[in-house]
């Protein structure tokens, strides 16, 4: 290559390509993505845009840059498949047979207790296949079975989130924050696990306070601390006396502070949808199950 | 100077050359080495706050979040491509044996640059940051970098253009691409994040283009140009196969500009599969760079008074490959998902970053800086002794990342460990590396010194020749050839 102009054309056509590839594809298939009633088993519009507060906490968020040791994504590995018998009918006998016929893995099944406790448990970790035809079979039979499909992985095992993230998690974030390092835990749904504004504005302010041994930087610059007057704000954060102010001070949080406990309890994309399909494992009347 | 353009001095004597790079290089080294001491300030401050989190904490500024990402910018901008460039006006003036045209345009476009990366350091310790990894910077900071780097590299082009030695070099085809592709992903990324934003997880789409465009394959055009052109110089003997470095340029632009996905991406399936495989034949661009170098480097002896900077060479050869490896495991499905939002990652930025790029970039300036300004450094010693602290430190930092790292990733695959477990066992590496950033913060400022103390010292034999080079106008016959 003696050109300089064919040296420009080579990088010009490489750059282009995968601009083509990964930009452009990926805005034509996940970027036009609206809210939508796109979900399993509920009827609840997903995703919604943040409250106001919590829009502006993730504002609160970008400027500490706490996605330097925070991730916002749940990584699923895969599903694993049960089927639940919920109720037995009127012939567990029949029941018996017909699960034993399914070929499922049952020699035979004589043992009484079989049918106590439900809804139980009768074929977990399985393949679709098979949890169809026992699903069928039980059914034929009088009985009342289901199909349950659980997300897996260690971050869903570590209660992180309930299903692997998807595009539709951060329709409304501007800027999407990712994270690409767990110095903490992954924060996709710590809303859920959670929920309590105080904890939150206690933990930014004496984070080894709240959990023993926490690596996490204190924020107190999200706090004010000043004298409590003749009243003392309604705001003020009831602290422990280890890292309590002077006497006669209070902690009171700064608009940042309230907005940045806003956002992270509005942190929550538990919701099902269709990308990662689960059962949830409250409903057991309305069900998902391939089989129907 | 140099073997090739002491043989051939027919056009213009070297002096010349050199002179016409004065001014502009000098502007840019030491900029550079500031930024290279501020990053590593900023980052031994993040990393004591492992020793005790309190540290510096009541202080909205120099909390964690902000001083890491100003201190990984403070590299990429201040020091990395600032470098870069300086380096890319020397192989271009010297390979096309032909004085830099307007040597004062060179320091406008670089005081500009600097004015970008000086606002944009200000505003992500001030809150101000974009919050999008590699672009922290706010629209405005990144619109100074682009015109300044419009300026210099244009000016670059330029002088490949006006090239009196005709024939192209393997280096002069990775600069090329280099000078395109900076302002081109820049461009790109900011029109798509600040001027028509994208929405929801396409913001991270185009955060991870830029991402791998940037530290991959700008990183590496740079670099290995520097390689390809300083290791057969310092040995006086050719590069090993022209081919062969084609070969290398080809596969790095058109697999390189394909990686950057992580595994763990929560977006269609396709996409971080096609970025795995992408990165997987990355493995052919590592290799051929590689075999090339080693075999124009077997048996071969610098010349004299070279061997420091053929030491920083070598050490960036070798961590390009290690690096290289390193992020083909987190691109790979099962290996990465073990690896990824681990301190495995954060040694491969490190690797990638500083043990290959600013190795790559030390070497050339230790061995530009003498020929620039006409004496010896200041201090004749110090490159051999910066190069070992540099190796030792750059290591201390990345071993106890990468194998914390795995620990760490294996641990957080198995969920009946506590979180918090996990925590406090990586925490004996995280203290490790802070050693490792003392002496890579030591390293950085005896480099930075070095060069100023050259620089005032033959301030008065400097100054005036490179002003009058500044202010003459450059006559046409020299231009055109
Ligand atoms: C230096 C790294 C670091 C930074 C920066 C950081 N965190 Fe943390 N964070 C941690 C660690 C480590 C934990 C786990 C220990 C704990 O719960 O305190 C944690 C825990 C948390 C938790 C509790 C999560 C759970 O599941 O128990 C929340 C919420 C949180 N951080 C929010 C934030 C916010 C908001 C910011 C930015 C203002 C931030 N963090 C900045 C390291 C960090």
């Amino acid at each position: 290559m003696n050109y300089g102009p064919l040296v420009f054309l080579t990088a010009f056509v490489a750059l282009s390509a995968s601009w083509f590839g990964f930009v452009l594809t990926p805005q034509i298939q996940i970027g036009r993505l609206t809210e939508s009633t796109n979900t399993l088993n509920t009827a609840e519009l997903y995703p919604k845009a943040r409250p106001g507060q919590a829009a502006q906490g993730l504002q609160v968020y970008r400027a500490n840059g706490c996605a330097a040791c925070h991730t916002q994504q749940t990584v699923q590995e895969g599903t694993s498949i049960d089927v639940y018998l919920l109720e037995v009918g009127t012939n567990a006998a029949a029941v018996a047979t017909a699960l034993v016929n399914a070929n499922v893995g049952f020699t035979r099944i004589d043992d009484p207790g079989f049918f106590l406790n439900l809804p139980k448990n009768i074929l977990p970790g399985t393949t679709i296949e098979a949890a169809k035809r026992a699903f069928k079979g039980a059914q034929s039979a009088g009985a009342k079975a289901q199909i349950r499909i659980n997300p897996q992985g260690p971050d869903i095992a570590r209660h992180w989130g309930v299903r692997g993230s998807v595009a539709a998690d951060y329709l409304f974030d501007q800027p999407v924050m990712l994270g690409s390092q767990r110095v903490g835990p992954d924060l996709s749904n710590v809303g859920a696990r959670l929920p309590d504004v105080n904890w939150h504005l206690l933990h930014l302010y004496a984070p080894q306070q709240v959990v023993k041994g926490s690596l996490m930087p204190p924020h107190r610059f999200l706090f004010n601390v000043s004298k409590a007057g003749q009243h003392p704000s309604p705001d003020a954060l009831q602290v422990p006396p280890e890292v309590a102010p002077a006497p006669g001070y209070e902690v009171v949080p700064k608009p940042e502070a309230l907005a940045l406990a806003a956002y992270l309890v509005s942190l929550n994309s538990s919701t099902p949808v269709f990308e990662t399909p689960m059962t949830l494992a409250s409903s057991a009347t309305s069900t998902n199950s391939p089989a129907k | 100077m140099n073997e090739r353009s002491s043989n051939q001095s027919a056009a213009t004597a070297p002096d010349e050359i050199s002179l016409s790079c004065r001014g502009p290089l000098v502007m840019l080294f030491l900029h550079a080495a500031f930024w290279l001491v501020a990053a590593s300030v900023l980052a031994l401050v993040a990393s004591l706050k492992f020793h005790s989190p309190a540290f510096l904490s009541g202080c909205a500024w120099l909390t964690y979040g902000r001083v890491h990402s100003a201190a990984v910018n403070a590299q990429l901008y201040g020091f990395a491509v600032q470098a870069g460039l300086g380096v890319a006006l020397w192989i271009i003036a010297q390979t096309g044996r032909s004085p830099l045209p307007h040597p004062l345009g060179f320091i406008i476009g670089a005081a500009v640059w600097n004015l970008g990366v000086l606002s944009g350091i200000v505003a992500i310790l001030a809150g101000q940051g974009t919050g999008y990894e590699n672009l922290e910077f706010p629209f405005y900071s990144a619109l100074l970098l682009f015109l300044g780097f419009l300026v210099v590299g244009s000016g670059a082009l330029l002088a490949i253009h006006s090239r009196r030695e005709r024939s192209l070099t393997p280096a002069h085809w990775f600069l090329i691409a280099a000078l395109f592709w900076f302002p081109w992903i820049l461009s790109g990324a900011y029109l798509l994040l600040t001027v028509w934003p994208v929405r929801g997880l396409m913001q991270s789409m185009v955060v991870w283009w830029f991402g791998g465009n940037l530290t991959f394959v700008w990183l590496s055009l740079v670099g290995l140009a520097a390689l390809f052109h300083f290791i057969p110089q310092i040995l006086g003997r050719p590069l090993h196969s022209r081919q062969m470095a084609l070969f290398t340029f080809w596969t790095l632009l058109f697999f390189g500009s394909w990686t950057g996905i992580p595994s763990t991406a929560p977006v269609p399936a396709w996409i971080p599969a096609l970025s795995a495989v992408m990165t997987l034949l990355t493995l052919v661009t590592l290799l051929s760079a590689w075999t090339n170098l080693r075999q124009t480097n077997s048996g071969g002896q610098p010349l004299p008074g070279n061997l420091a900077p053929l030491r920083f060479l070598l050490f960036g050869l070798g961590m390009f490959q290690l690096a290289g490896l390193m992020r083909i495991v987190l691109s790979l499905p099962v290996l990465g998902h073990i690896t990824s939002f681990t301190w495995f990652a954060a040694a491969q930025i490190q690797l990638q970053s500083f043990g290959f790029f600013s190795m790559v970039m030390l070497g050339a300036v230790y061995f530009i800086f003498p020929r620039l300004m006409g004496t010896g450094l200041s201090c004749t010693k110090a490159p051999l002794r910066h190069f070992w602290l540099a190796a030792v430190g750059c290591l201390l930092v990345a071993l106890p990342w990468a194998l914390g790292g795995v620990a760490q990733g294996l641990k957080l695959a198995d969920a009946s460990i506590p979180f918090m477990v996990i925590s406090h066992s990586t925490l004996s590496f995280l203290r490790v590396s802070s050693l490792g950033e003392v002496l890579i913060l030591v390293c950085n400022l005896m480099f930075a010194m070095n060069l100023l103390m050259t620089t005032t010292r033959c301030a008065s034999t400097f100054f005036l020749p490179a002003f009058l080079a500044i202010t003459a106008q450059t006559p046409k016959a020299e231009v055109k050839p």
